[in-house]
């Protein structure tokens, strides 16, 4: 395989790594003199016209490929997660651009840019190697991005805590992804398997899939390793915090999901009602009963929004967890489905609590009060996101909890066996809504003192979270956009 | 046929409508509405009229999921016809209510409409997985309209309503996923989940959380606590609809889908289901013996009128069946009419409710045309013979007694009871003697304006009432308008337990 097949199958990583590059340089050299508004928009346009390139070429020029035993591996279902990771990249740097809290947009710019490149290698990975390498080149950028913030002592404090946090995890991971290499000899994940497959449950392989575990864990913010994401939420710029929401859970779950379903591929077990086998499924189950109970009930007693947001992105790892355990070709497409319509409804709200914070200085739930009349169409789309992450049908959020727990029910069939976790799910997903309900009542119920003060949310503002609302009523009013074409793809 | 489509389509586009309207126009926000729900009804009756008893009527059926199986199916029978003109009856009867509506107009129609559509739709869905998504989308607007609108304890009944709705339907949807995955049909046709021999040890779980996840809505004891407080707490418009057509959305939901997809578990649980709907019926009306808000009165009599169509519903024969229809279609209707009286007649004249107080008003006098419509109604909520509640309830007993001959002697005892509190809440609220001069009154509470100070009876009330009761004379006087519809009904495949005589 020549350097240039190479650079045509890598291209659309290609073109956002020059993006960032050139966003960088323009900043630097031409726009020191300009308004930061001026410069974030002006960056923000780049950024997002690279990516939209980027989607181009993705969707244009057709590719298939595996360079060196899972090195890159392309195909159509990595390209599809590509193209829905950058969309979701385009919208959080469109909400960033009215940010106040940092006046080194270049660098801002290129980092959110830099996590994508990392994430979409991420995506294509299957070697545990390059998915440990492309994990750090996202981690590492959502990093500094969450410390970005250099006037709030909160955002280092944050970013302090996701570092150590996330660096701790990464060495569990590391250490976990050696023992397999010890085992199986191989790094490729389908070798990995093709070595293990037969041999049993190795103690080693337990300690292994624990360790993997443990170290995913960290990177989609499950109970019990879950400590550091409310801090860095809050503490980090809203922009910041939406795409760690998002497009870094798509990437991080996807993965997670590939290793854990084609890896472990034999080491499953079972995580039926009183049918426990030992393997990878019943470890995931207990992380998943505890991100969807603690991050539901403890969400309840928030008051700052985006605090909430974050438990609240707690029990949606909890769920899409569920996912994961169902290991087949519909499961996979469900996890998909979910991430992708949960990251674009979650960069919709951070963007709404974005814009109540500019104004009222902080994200407290009282901040929303009657912001239904001070900015119409800005409430009328958090109540499109808020509802969607709660499960109301026709959004994206119902449809996507559907097919996931119909996934997860699928795989016990027919003795049911993953039922009780389904049935936790929808319980949980009933606690949800109340919570949800709370934010919704300060905007629209609660009669605000000062509800003549106007707010000014910049045309802008206004038309991306609009367009982000009808694409998550689209969504899930008309699933089959997305769901056609995931489940037209075999996974493997 | 796909004209029926649009009674959705009609109230969504109605949404839309009033969300581009310029702010402020409440004159406009309400014309919109009122053009809408007309149009719907015109549609429903049309329908009806049109309708070939015994039929299933296909009304639209799209791939809307394929992967999943998933179709945008529409159809009608002769029950979710009957229940799809009383949405359009009670849509412009609730319209007509809150004329009066100036705050926030343009929002409190668009969710208005949103709730009325996602009512059709449930009654209109023969996909279970659509039936699913328009039962949720009822939910919201429930919420908003009570928290926003609302009275008394508005914030606490619209949670509590909103809450049990969704604890409900997650019920729902749990049993729903179950039995899509358990049959492996990959369709949520219902026609074809219904042809599935479920097996038995499945039905014994999923028959009690379908049904029961359907009747929380329904106000079945003890599940109804939500439905007393949030009609309370919701203004004239949303009680009437949460009585006339919400609550009928659960017991058709049990009808529809629980009773439906799982014979052997009904078989099994009815005796429990049948105790259950007498206790309501009984407590009901014992219950609103001794209330002390005119409204709670209402509110629950509701529960106790309910309770008349869970036990139809579980008689298991057609005339029990049909009866349980029928008292859907007669309550929403009486109930609508009921709330509508003491919601806007009275309580926004008189800005109380307490009965105590309202005794001492003589409001017979102040306003005529609300006691007269009060009593119409009360006689049809009573079960007098020539209203719509009395055919109802008559088929009911006669249903029950052939399946629970106990039970329906003491479903005869809450009649009883009913005819009671009726008339308590009469003599109370109308005709009580002029103890306190309502000079005295005045000084004490200042907002309480005296009777004689709120505007006279309006038009669109005149004309809501009369049309609600019209329509309540109309089925009583001849109830073969509806049961020549609905009784076919019971024919088609998806009841074909009744043909073996209610063994499954």
């Amino acid at each position: 395989m020549s350097y240039l097949e190479l650079l045509k199958l890598a291209a659309p990583e290609t073109i956002v790594v020059l993006t960032a590059l050139a966003v960088l340089a323009i900043d630097l050299t031409s726009m020191r003199g300009f308004e930061v508004r001026l410069r974030f928009t002006i960056g923000g346009m780049i950024a997002s016209l690279g990516c939209a390139a980027a989607i181009l070429w993705t969707l244009v020029v057709p590719a298939q490929a595996d360079v060196m035993s899972g090195m890159l591996l392309v195909s159509p279902l990595t390209q599809l997660v590509k193209v829905c990771l950058l969309v979701l990249t385009i919208f959080t740097v469109l909400i960033s651009l009215e940010s106040k809290f940092t006046t080194h947009v270049g660098e801002y710019l290129a980092l959110i840019l830099l996590a994508t490149v990392g994430m979409m290698f991420l995506v294509s990975a299957e070697d545990v190697l390059m998915i440990f390498i492309s994990l750090e080149l996202t981690s590492l950028s959502l990093y500094i991005l969450t410390a970005f913030n250099k006037r709030n002592i909160k955002s280092a404090e944050a970013a302090l805590k996701y570092f150590l946090f996330g660096g701790m995890a990464a060495a569990f991971m590391l250490f976990g992804l050696s023992l397999i290499y010890g085992l199986s000899g191989s790094t490729n994940l389908h070798a990995i398997a093709a070595a293990l497959a037969g041999k049993g449950l190795d103690p080693l392989l337990v300690v292994a899939i624990v360790m993997t575990v443990i170290g995913f864990g960290f990177k989609v913010a499950a109970v019990p390793f879950h400590l550091w994401a409310p801090d860095a939420y809050e503490g980090a710029p809203t922009p910041s915090a939406a795409f760690i929401a998002s497009g870094s859970k798509v990437a991080s779950f996807f993965i997670f999901a590939k290793i854990m379903m084609i890896g472990f591929a034999g080491a499953e077990g079972s995580g039926a009602f009183r049918n426990f086998v030992a393997g990878w499924t019943p470890v995931i189950a207990m992380v998943a009963v505890l991100s969807m109970v603690l991050g539901n009930l403890v969400a309840i007693v928030q008051s700052s929004v985006k605090r909430l947001l974050a438990y609240s992105a707690i029990a949606h790892a909890g769920y899409m967890l569920l996912g994961v355990m169902a290991h087949d070709d519909q499961a996979i497409a469900s996890v998909v489905y979910y991430a992708v319509t949960y990251g674009l409804t979650t960069i919709g709200a951070f963007g709404v609590v974005a814009l109540v914070e500019n104004e009222a200085g902080n994200d407290n739930l009282a901040s929303f009060v009657g912001f239904s009349k001070r900015a119409p169409v800005v409430a009328f789309s958090m109540m499109i996101f808020l509802l969607s992450l709660a499960g109301i049908p026709p959004l994206a959020g119902f449809f996507g909890k559907f097919y996931l727990f119909a996934a997860a029910l699928k795989t016990g069939a027919p003795n049911l066996g993953l039922l009780w976790l389904v049935i936790l799910a929808i319980a949980m997903s009933a606690v949800s809504f109340y919570y949800y309900l709370k934010v919704l009542k300060q905007i629209y119920v609660v009669d605000g003192t000062d509800a003549t003060k106007g707010t000014t949310v910049s045309m802008l503002s206004q038309t991306v979270l609009l367009v982000m609302a009808v694409l998550v009523i689209l969504l899930g009013c008309f699933p089959n956009i997305l769901l056609a074409h995931l489940v037209a793809i075999p996974a493997h | 046929m796909t004209m029926l489509a649009w009674t959705i389509y009609i109230s969504f586009l109605g949404v839309l409508v009033l969300m581009l309207l310029p702010k402020g126009n409440a004159s406009a926000a309400r014309k919109v509405a009122m053009l809408s729900a007309v149009a719907g009804l015109l549609v429903a009756v049309a329908g009806f009229v049109q309708f070939k008893s015994g039929e299933i009527l296909t009304v639209a059926k799209l791939p809307w999921v394929p992967s999943l199986g998933i179709e945008f199916h529409l159809a009608a029978d002769g029950i979710s016809l009957t229940l799809v003109l009383l949405t359009g009856l009670a849509a412009v009867g609730g319209i007509l209510f809150s004329w009066n509506i100036e705050h926030r107009a343009k929002e409190f129609f668009a969710f208005y409409l949103a709730l009325i559509g996602g009512v059709y739709g449930v009654f209109l869905s023969f996909d279970l997985f659509l039936l699913f998504v328009f039962y949720e989308i009822a939910i919201v607007p429930k919420y908003f309209i009570i928290a926003i609108w609302g009275s008394t304890r508005k914030e606490y009944g619209a949670m509590k309503l909103a809450l049990y709705s969704f604890i409900g339907s997650a019920m729902v949807l749990v049993g729903l996923i179950a039995a899509y995955v358990v049959s492996g049909a990959h369709t949520f046709n219902v026609l074809e989940l219904a042809k599935y021999p479920f097996p038995h040890g499945f039905q014994m779980w999923a028959f009690p959380l379908v049904f029961v996840g359907f009747a929380i809505l329904a106000g079945m004891w003890p599940f109804h606590t939500w439905a007393p407080t949030g009609h309370v707490a919701a203004p004239t418009a949303a009680s009437m609809l949460l009585a006339g057509v919400v609550m009928k959305l659960g017991a058709y939901g049990c009808l529809r889908v629980a009773m439906t997809l799982f014979p052997e578990g009904l078989e099994a649980w009815k005796m429990w289901i049948a105790v259950l709907a007498v206790i309501g019926i009984v407590y009901g009306a014992l219950v609103a013996l001794v209330q002390k808000d005119f409204k709670f009165v209402i509110g629950y009599s509701s529960v106790s009128h309910m309770g008349f169509v869970m036990l139809g519903l579980v008689t298991l024969n057609t005339i029990g069946l049909s009866g349980a229809v029928l008292q859907m279609f007669s309550h929403g209707i009486i109930a609508g009419l009921l709330f509508a009286v003491v919601g806007r007649m009275v309580y926004e004249r008189t800005h109380t409710r307490e009965l105590a107080t309202l005794e001492g008003m003589n409001l017979v006098k102040a306003m005529p045309f609300a006691a007269v419509t009060f009593v119409i109604a009360g006689c049809a909520s009573m079960g007098l013979p020539g209203f719509s509640g009395f055919i109802a309830e008559l088929q009911v007993i006669i249903g029950a007694w052939q399946a629970f001959p106990t039970l329906a002697v003491l479903t005869g005892v809450g009649i009883v009871i009913g005819v009671a509190y009726t008339l308590r809440a009469m003599q109370k609220a109308f005709f009580g003697e002029e103890r306190r001069p309502l000079a005295r009154l005045d000084e004490n509470e200042d907002e309480h304006a005296v009777p004689e100070a709120g505007a006279p009876i309006s038009i669109p009330e005149r004309l809501g009432a009369v049309m609600l009761i019209g329509v309540s004379l109309l089925v009583g006087l001849y109830p073969r308008i509806l049961l020549d519809v609905i009784v076919p009904s019971f024919n088609s495949p998806l009841f074909d337990w009744l043909k073996k005589g209610g063994q499954p």
